[in-house]
């Protein structure tokens, strides 16, 4: 490719790029300043505080909030180790396994929990619970979050196993390996940037969920997301917005640290393809 | 980030053949068992009773459906009518995430197509400032934005202070704050894919279509679009298929009073309704309409592989 | 395969621990928003060592819809309104209980005991009592306000401004007063009539909400809303310049009542707490933080003066309000529809 790069532009796309980031953006970066707003009125600035964050942890409403950062990450971590273990099964039957029936089938059942529309996920999960009488709450909100977050976890795993020669584990086997030696010592270590970032994007898609878990919920069971959306209804409070910027600054440091490991993996990817030809 | 895109370049190896079954095995229970089974049961219950004050009885009914296509008066015993308010809230559904779709697709592509063209390390921050907003909480976006264009929110204070403006815009609780609300919740869902297919692009096409002296809106319409299609497709999809469905936007923003689909869903679980087999009916419409996007989406694809 | 069948244990642990934390010592109140002050919860929690949870719904329709939906079994008291009190005995979903099981019992004030919706009271426990009508923000309007006419019919300043509430007893109770009517009416050009009335109102009104309706007059999104006597109260005390009216046409007079559930998994725990909420001290709280009336003699001492003085609290001497009426079969039907075109 030339270095001509004249054809590669076109006027006001970078305007437009700026425009889109800044779009982005924007909301988010106001509610977080906000959440560092002294006053009480909202929208008024009333100088620099932290008081909001205090009202998160110590403030009256800090059990409840609590109670549910505890339920958001347990069903987060549970859903994530889960789905991940599921979708690097399926991973290497996809890609490992050769032929075997129902393969292009399975290849749409991995995918159908991105192409059902949420709120049909949503009621579909809700009828099901209630028609076999399965009202146990934390279980059910994590059940129907392990069904989603297998494509999640599978898409950076395929992608990544879909990059690894299989050179090195026939290596392994023309040496005696067993299959479960091979899959320990060569397949796993070397697939192990991709299952990071499968089980991280699992771990924040699921903490991320409200519709789904807002109708499969149990009883007194909130997760952080629906005890937002119950104090959001009586006004966005600056605590609200506090508690946001929170969950805010863990999605950010999941999907950089999911970023930091995917660019390991690739720098990995290159050597190793490198040295293997 | 495109789902779906069967990459059969590593397929053929097979350290594992004969355990493909057994590997797959968990995906199919869980996904069988409390998705597709969820799904048939949905529909079952869409052809059930609906008890005087909420709750279902176990009849074969086709009421649900009844009342979403006819109008049988106020007192039930009028000769049926075409019920158009449910199909103008479907309307209204599918007009809102269409036009959440293009303006998606207005910002989205050139901001696709300008990241991809950047180069090392660059690109790489770009792309990574796009897929932030990405994997934020949607609910956290939709109250940004909400607190953002409320009549006394942030926007029309600044507004107002700069002399820009008399008296505050009226945004929130209409149409436009609803898509207003679309166009940014799925804004990164269409850039990413079709910077996925932009990235593979060759630019040699653009360089030979020069050289035969074809401006660069003629390439860019008759060379660069038809190529990268197939991610402009899988991007326009993934903004229209959960706009269609969306429940946060049209509550939020809209005052739960410019329903659409997702809502009118809701509605029937959680609110004053509590009328199942009619929720279950419209969900399996919506479910079906989304079929059919797929399947057109499929077909494409099946098309672009044969060429 | 060590390293991952850790993990896949450590999935299996987790799974459990969560399924687990099911102990004796349980409460599952299933209540209003924005109603129960957290801090009683917790007095009641610490009294009687007793883990305490609350979900919250925003309409009697709502909880009830919620209940028959097989939510029936997880939750030990609930707090309807009065209508639903009789609504919910009548489709079996309540327990009953012998005064004798509380100690209180006999703090109830005189006039509630015997109420038509529980006579002598044997499922339920008075809460508190309040009115529903409307507010509207003297900024934007300085008319007279003492009108349904607001709500149904506004004037030109209120237009498109207007939070209605999503509790279908409440608005076509109050649009029945407005059209002059009686409520449960089967006169079908009666009911026309009032399904043409809020048809016509719809175009003006900007919102459907119950859970919103304070945060909408605060920040302004609203000019005027259909609002509960004590939240409007609390609206006026955040900041915002509004004023309840006592329409001339009637307004809606409630009374909230904690019910023990049918199926309580923890009935014990259930008649201690509405035990607990039979002491004056403790519904004062509720009240103060709330800003209706208890319906329990000796509350006085305990309240503040911002609460027994509010002028959300004491209507003029001739207007009265109206309780709810629970519907027969065949007009709930017809109110069912007039609801839902209403809504979509």
């Amino acid at each position: 490719m030339a270095r001509n790069n004249d054809m590669r532009w076109f006027p006001g796309f970078s305007v437009t790029t700026l425009l889109c980031l800044f779009l982005l953006y924007a909301p988010l970066i106001i509610v977080a300043v906000y959440s560092f707003n002294d006053s009480k009125s909202i929208t008024n600035w009333g100088g620099f505080s932290l008081r909001w964050y205090a009202d998160v942890f110590w403030g009256v409403e800090a059990p409840r909030f609590r109670a549910a950062a505890i339920n958001s990450f347990i069903i987060a971590i549970s859903a994530a180790i889960t789905s991940t273990i599921i979708a690097t099964m399926a991973a290497t039957a996809m890609l490992r396994a050769g032929r075997f029936r129902g393969k292009t089938f399975s290849f749409a059942l991995i995918n159908l929990p991105l192409m059902v529309p949420e709120i049909v996920t949503a009621v579909a999960s809700l009828i099901f619970f209630s028609a076999i009488g399965f009202t146990t709450g934390i279980l059910t909100i994590l059940i129907a979050h392990i069904v989603f977050c297998i494509p999640f976890a599978y898409l950076p795993i395929a992608a990544r196993m879909q990059g690894i020669d299989d050179l090195y584990e026939q290596a392994a086997m023309d040496l005696y390996a067993t299959r479960l030696q091979t899959f320990r010592l060569i397949l796993l270590p070397l697939m192990a940037p991709g299952i990071i970032s499968g089980f991280l994007l699992a771990f924040i898609i699921s903490l991320d969920d409200f519709i789904i878990t807002n109708f499969v919920k149990g009883a007194g069971i909130e997760t952080l997301p629906t005890a937002i959306f119950g104090s959001v209804k009586q006004g966005i409070k600056p605590n609200i917005m506090a508690i946001s910027t929170l969950l805010l600054a863990v999605s950010v440091v999941f999907v950089t640290l999911s970023w930091l490991v995917g660019r390991i993996g690739q720098k990995q990817q290159q050597t190793a393809t490198n040295g293997g030809e | 980030m495109v789902a779906g895109i069967e990459n059969n370049n590593s397929s053929n190896t097979s350290t594992y053949a004969g355990l493909g079954s057994l590997l797959i095995l968990p995906t199919w229970l869980v996904i069988g068992f409390f998705l597709v089974l969820p799904v048939l049961m949905m529909l079952v219950y869409s052809f059930l009773t609906k008890e005087f004050r909420g709750g279902v009885i176990w009849e074969f009914s086709l009421a649900a459906y009844d009342q979403f296509f006819f109008d049988r008066g106020l007192f039930g015993d009028e000769p049926p009518k075409i019920e158009w308010t449910y199909i103008i809230i479907f309307w209204r559904s599918i007009w809102l995430a269409a036009v959440a779709t293009f303006l998606c697709l207005l910002v989205g592509f050139p901001t696709a197509w300008f990241i991809a063209t950047r180069s090392g390390p660059n690109k790489s921050l770009w792309l990574f400032l796009i897929t932030i907003p990405y994997w934020v909480n949607l609910l956290i976006r939709t109250i940004s934005m909400k607190f953002l264009i409320r009549d006394t929110g942030p926007l029309n204070e600044w507004l107002l202070a700069a002399g820009v403006i008399p008296e505050p815009i009226h945004m929130i609780n209409t149409n436009f704050a609803v898509q207003l609300g679309l166009f940014y919740s799925y804004l990164p869902f269409m850039v990413l894919p079709i910077y996925a297919a932009v990235e593979r692009y060759n630019f040699a096409y653009s360089e030979a279509a020069a050289d035969l002296y074809a401006g660069r809106w003629a390439t860019l319409r008759k060379i660069i679009l038809p190529i990268v299609k197939p991610g402009i497709i899988a991007g326009c999809i993934l903004v229209f298929v959960p706009s269609l469905g969306a429940f946060l936007a049209p509550d939020l923003l809209g005052g739960a009073k410019n329903f659409m689909i997702g809502s009118l869903i809701e509605e029937q679980f959680k609110g004053n309704a509590g009328n199942w087999p009619f929720g279950a009916a419209a969900a399996m419409i919506l479910l079906s309409m989304v079929l059919i996007v797929l399947t057109f989406y499929a077909r494409q694809q099946m098309k672009q592989g044969k060429r | 395969m060590k390293r991952s069948r850790i993990i896949g244990m450590s999935a299996l642990a987790l799974m459990l621990a969560a399924g687990v934390a099911h102990a004796e010592g349980k409460l599952s109140i299933y209540h209003w928003f924005e109603y129960m002050p957290q801090e009683l919860l917790d007095k009641f929690a610490k009294e009687y060592d007793v883990e305490v949870t609350m979900d919250t719904f925003d309409s009697n329709e709502a909880l009830l819809a919620s209940l028959k939906a097989g939510k029936m079994g997880s939750y030990d008291v609930a707090i309807p309104g009065d209508y639903m009190v009789e609504i919910m005995t009548g489709e079996g979903m309540l327990d009953t209980f012998e005064p004798s099981e509380l100690s209180n019992f006999g703090n109830i004030a005189p006039q509630w005991v015997d109420v038509p919706f529980d006579r002598g009271r044997k499922h339920s426990i008075p809460y508190q009592w309040g009115s529903t009508s409307f507010a509207v923000n003297r900024d934007v309007y300085k008319g007279d306000i003492n009108t349904l006419a607001i709500i149904f019919e506004p004037p030109e300043a209120l237009r498109g401004k207007i939070n209605v509430l999503d509790s279908q007893g409440e608005v076509l109770a109050l649009a029945s007063m407005y059209l002059g009517i009686p409520q449960c009416t089967s006169d079908r050009n009666q009911l026309r009539a009032l399904n043409d009335l809020l048809q016509n109102a719809k175009p003006h009104w900007a919102s459907f909400g119950s859970d919103i309706a304070k945060d909408v007059l605060v920040s302004g999104d609203a000019a005027a809303g259909m609002i509960w006597n004590g939240f409007a109260a609390k609206a006026r005390e955040e900041g915002a310049n509004i004023e309840y009216a006592f329409p001339k046409e009637g307004f809606v007079v409630w009374m909230d009542n904690v019910v023990l559930l049918k199926d309580a998994p923890n009935r014990d725990n259930a008649l201690k707490f509405m035990n607990f909420l039979l002491e004056p001290e403790n519904v004062a709280a509720v009240t103060n933080y709330a800003q209706y009336t208890a319906g329990v003699t000796g509350v006085e001492p305990y309240l503040e003066a911002a609460v027994t003085d509010a002028p959300e609290l004491n209507p003029p001497a001739d207007q009265k309000g109206e309780f709810i009426q629970a519907c027969p079969q065949e007009v709930q039907t017809v109110y069912d529809k007039i609801w839902t075109d209403l809504k979509k």
